[in-house]
């Protein structure tokens, strides 16, 4: 196993007084779909921030694969509102990443892709108050995907719409996953969620979080409703619930 | 604004006529009564012309009024313009240098506070008139496009922000493509607010300098046929005043709505 990024005792204490995070390791290897799972507050989206590199840890590292930092465009980023620039179609929010990095010339063609990919063929010249909310979420993991990056982190990208969307756009994060060969970090709320999508759960602990539990999900791909709805499916939600409530030092009844 | 006509299209067409029709009926009835009153107590013109007196004059005095109308129009518009361009650009330089901001912005805000009706006399002094009337159209016009255009570069969403930094943004590349299309809403909203201050701004400058000089504006008029008595063409001058504030309010709401209506919430047509 390759690891992408690896976090080493990684601590963020806010100038307020807040401690988000205390003694954080945690490794994402290459191909890994990684999902961040622990009570609201505990220091998700922050972990993802410091591994964006949008800020900065105050304790520990944050260390590369490759050695260095991550090149612009290396990192993907879904933020867990879809964050389109309502001036621009889908099409220019798509490309973006594409003129800040300086990309190619083929950027047209790369655009029309990705939005093929996410489904939205016909809407590249819509605006985004013309989408749905869950294809405005499309056209976000669009953006962050045209840059081809090596890791794309997101930040509970489904938690905002109702769960028949949650699950086509799981299902569509999947297959997607598995055609492109990302790495995945994915931060979310919901222990459903997270069996159905990940090889591996890690779950965090209340405020200062840190790894509780790293659970590995070993059921194979590509998974359907028959995974949703398997036996072994309901026991993974089970252990990882139990979990859950361990970090929080409740007991599941 | 709502979009023009546009939103209306929806409505029953009673509505829509009640909308435009009562206060062109209201308008009439107070027009009617106005002319009988000053029929019945036969009041004579230089105390209160009747409105078919104003009517006369405009028509009689149209060179002279068109001439003078196009003079005020035409500082007002070179004032807005400016006020355009210096308050937006000012605003725009405030936001690459938080110290720059910090030392002129207090001074912006006392050119503000401080009423153009006290500044244009002394304007009048050290300036030529035309300049000075000019000088007036754009102090008033100047703030609103500051303030508005350096609220509206504040006011980026911060997950954007975030984006344009993990993308390694440069500060060109994140003001062109993010903070000025951010802020354009606010600024045409203060550009509307700007336009209206224009005409005032050239008017207050026109009336301060009276008959000192060779002015020519409406305002000028108006001074100039106070001081003759010439009430009806005061009127008259003050009428295509009025409708020279609402055509530039009308035109600036269009622009924005014709800017925005693509996409920011206050452009956007609901159906019914
Ligand atoms: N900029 C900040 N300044 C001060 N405190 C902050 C800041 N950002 C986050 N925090 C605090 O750090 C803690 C962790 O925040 P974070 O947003 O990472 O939680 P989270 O796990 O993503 O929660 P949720 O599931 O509700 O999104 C919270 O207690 C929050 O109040
Ligand atoms: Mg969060």
């Amino acid at each position: 196993m390759t690891p992408v990024v690896t976090l080493r005792g990684v601590g963020k204490a806010f100038p307020n007084g807040t401690l988000a995070l205390q003694n954080l390791d945690l490794t994402v290897n290459r191909g890994e779909f990684v999902s961040l799972l622990g009570p609201s507050g505990c220091g998700k989206s922050t972990a993802l921030r410091l591994i964006a590199g949008l800020a900065r840890p105050s304790g520990g590292a944050v260390v590369w694969g490759s050695g260095g930092t991550p090149a612009r465009g290396d990192l993907g980023v879904v933020f867990q509102e879809p964050t389109l620039m309502p001036w621009a179609s889908v099409a220019a929010n798509v490309r973006l990443p594409l003129r800040l990095t300086h990309r190619p010339d083929n950027a047209e063609a790369l655009v029309a892709d990705m939005l093929a990919r996410v489904g939205l063929d016909g809407f590249a010249k819509a605006y985004p108050r013309e989408l749905s909310g869950g294809m405005r979420m499309r056209v976000s993991i669009a953006r962050a995907l045209v840059t081809n990056p090596e890791l794309l982190l997101m930040d509970e990208p489904f938690a905002a719409l109702d769960e028949i969307t949650r699950f086509r756009l799981d299902n569509a994060l999947l297959d997607l996953w598995q055609e492109l060969g990302k790495t995945v970090v994915f931060v979310t709320h919901s222990v459903f969620e997270a069996v159905y999508l990940s090889t591996r759960i890690v779950v965090m602990t209340p405020r200062p979080g840190r790894v509780a539990a790293d659970i590995a999900i070993d059921a194979p791909f590509p998974r359907g409703e028959t995974f949703r709805t398997s036996a072994p499916y309901a026991a993974l939600c089970r252990t990882v619930a139990q979990a859950l409530a361990g970090a929080m030092g409740e007991s599941l009844a | 604004m709502s979009a023009p006509a546009a939103d209306e299209t929806h409505r029953p067409w009673r509505d829509r006529l009640a909308r435009v029709g009562l206060p062109v009926v209201a308008l009439l009835l107070g027009c009617a009564m106005w002319e009988l009153l000053v029929w019945a107590y036969a009041i004579p013109p230089y105390e209160l012309p009747a409105p078919s007196a104003i009517a006369a004059t405009l028509v009689e005095d149209r060179a002279l009024l068109v001439e003078s109308l196009m003079a005020t129009l035409a500082t007002t518009a070179q004032g807005f313009a400016l006020a355009v361009v210096g308050g937006a650009g000012l605003a725009i330089l405030f936001s690459q240098s938080r110290w720059l901001e910090n030392t002129l912005y207090p001074y912006a805000v006392i050119l503000q506070v401080t009423p153009v009706v006290a500044i244009a006399p002394l304007l009048l002094i050290y300036l030529p008139q035309p300049l000075a009337v000019l000088a007036c159209a754009w102090i008033v016009a100047f703030f609103p496009m500051l303030a508005n255009t350096t609220l509206g570069l504040h006011s980026v969403d911060h997950n954007l922000d975030d984006l344009f930094s993990l993308y390694g943004a440069s500060r060109l590349q994140r003001l062109v493509r993010l903070q000025i299309p951010a802020a354009l809403p606010m600024m045409l909203a203060g550009g509307k607010i700007a336009g209206g201050l224009s005409l005032i701004g050239a008017v207050v400058a026109e009336i301060a300098a009276g008959s000192a000089g060779a002015g020519s504006g409406l305002a000028f008029r108006i001074a100039e046929s106070g001081y003759r008595l010439n009430v009806p063409r005061m009127f008259a001058a003050l009428l295509l005043l009025s409708a020279a504030g609402i055509a530039i309010f009308a035109a600036l709401s269009f622009a924005s709505w014709l800017i925005l209506r693509r996409w920011h919430e206050s452009a956007l047509v609901r159906a019914p």
